[in-house]
């Protein structure tokens, strides 16, 4: 019962935090909710009794995703400013 | 005003099509097919305590062969992309400088990840874990070191070499399967050994080992070469 | 049929992040947002497809001392799918290569015109 509470918790704070990923005017702002969406899908899958799945996602989706996209944003600060 | 319409219209389709997906959608209670096999008999074959390990590298190492070479087709073509000309390549980075922590932790930690990451893919046939996860482990130690020093110098030579090698004797573990055992990629070329210790379920330890050099070393190419490409003006 | 369970829950939160990135994709138009669109799709779909392997009250496919264990380690009736998780593991990594791929070509797009907003690359309109 409390891992069914916790899904629909994590899923609407995902649905939440994805549509503010999708609509944010902020680029780093939304690259960081996108990562927060792979970590609440980490913990979902977690749940869902693949705790390999959930390591992998973990690590890559919202580790080395974000940290590449946040050096994609870096290089195109330097020319708006 | 058209193209918002169009884009509703499009979303509604596809939100239809889900719901009525969920609606017929019957939750499983028992294993059937070829996961019951495998759950069933999984252990007995291949020896490996993580089924999904030896659905990964055993059952389904192909998938696995295809998976790795399209990792390394992605790091080829990036390297490809974000080629740097030899002006760019000489320059330093402008940075602010690390901080003392950041500098003194790194030195202390990612010697520690890195092992980190060698136990988690050793253990892939017994714990949760595998190639995968502890080659992003070893990545995310890369990564760390060069968050910490920005024009730190990665030696190519040990990065290819690495990768090549890794990939050349996953296949050629795979080719032995076929010449020792029952077919491309079978386990069973080394004895079984006791059930559930690191020594067990024949070639999948050092199959599992070569993937995750592997992985570690395409995806440190990747966050090396975007590290190198902030060079560029 | 019971709304409660953990199975259709999560397959809810897979059709929901998939409906949510393909909104993404077809209303931004900064092609990082297009790029970020199809990374939420992709879990979407990750969590879709290990929601299809979950059996209710199995625990992980890992033979342990937690779970049962029949004759030669049979672990049948005690454990979830693993052909999906299995699957999932790759796609995973399969997402991070692309998505990789998606900004180098974005980084080389910039390059060419200083602008990232896809209604300025209208070279092949005519």
């Amino acid at each position: 019962m409390i891992y069914i509470l916790i899904a629909s918790f994590i899923g609407l704070l995902s649905f939440v935090i994805g549509a503010l990923a999708i609509q944010s005017k902020k680029l780093s702002v939304a690259v960081i909710a996108t990562g927060v969406v792979s970590l609440f899908s980490s913990i979902l899958f977690l749940l869902m009794a693949a705790p390999d799945v959930a390591m992998t996602e973990a690590s890559i989706g919202s580790g080395l995703t974000t940290l590449i996209y946040f050096y994609v944003l870096n290089k195109i600060k330097k020319h708006h400013a | 005003m058209l193209r918002n319409l169009l884009i509703s219209l499009l979303l509604l389709s596809f939100v239809y099509i889900f719901y009525n997906l969920y609606v017929g959608f019957t939750p499983k209670t028992e294993l059937d097919g070829i996961a019951a096999h495998y759950a069933d008999k999984g252990a007995a074959e291949i020896g490996a305590a993580n089924l999904v390990t030896a659905v990964v590298v055993t059952y389904r190492g192909f998938d696995t062969l295809g998976e790795v070479t399209i990792l390394f087709l992605t790091a080829s073509i990036i390297g490809f992309f974000l080629k740097l000309t030899e002006a760019d390549e000489n320059k330093v980075i402008i940075h602010r400088g690390t901080s003392e922590l950041l500098a003194t932790s790194s030195n202390l930690l990612v010697p520690i990840i890195i092992l980190f990451g060698i136990y988690v893919f050793m253990n892939g046939h017994l714990t949760p874990g595998g190639g995968f996860q502890g080659g992003a482990i070893i990545a995310s130690a890369i990564a760390l070191a060069i968050l910490a020093n920005p024009n730190m110098h990665i030696n190519h030579q040990i990065i290819l070499w690495v990768e090549s090698i890794s990939g050349v004797v996953f296949v050629l573990m795979g080719v032995l399967g076929i010449l020792l055992a029952g077919g491309f990629l079978d386990n069973r070329i080394l004895p079984q050994g006791q059930f559930g210790t690191l020594l067990s379920a024949g070639a999948i330890p050092i199959i599992y080992s070569f993937i995750g050099l592997k992985v570690g070393a395409e995806i440190s190419n990747i966050l090396e070469k975007y590290q190198k490409s902030q060079k560029e003006s | 049929m019971e709304f409660f369970e953990l199975g259709k829950i999560s397959l809810l939160i897979g059709f929901g992040l998939i409906v949510l990135g393909f909104w993404g994709i077809l209303s931004q138009k900064n092609i990082i947002k297009i790029i970020l669109s199809f990374t939420i799709m992709e879990t979407g779909v990750n969590i879709l497809i290990v929601s299809l392997g979950y059996v209710k009250g199995k625990t992980a496919p890992i033979i342990d001392s937690a779970v049962e264990q029949g004759a030669n380690h049979s672990v049948l009736g005690q454990v979830v799918d693993p052909v999906p998780q299995a699957l999932v593991l790759t796609a995973i990594v399969i997402g991070f290569g692309t998505t990789a791929l998606l900004l180098a070509y974005a980084m080389k797009l910039f390059k060419a015109k200083r602008t990232l907003q896809i209604n300025n690359f209208n070279d092949l309109k005519w």
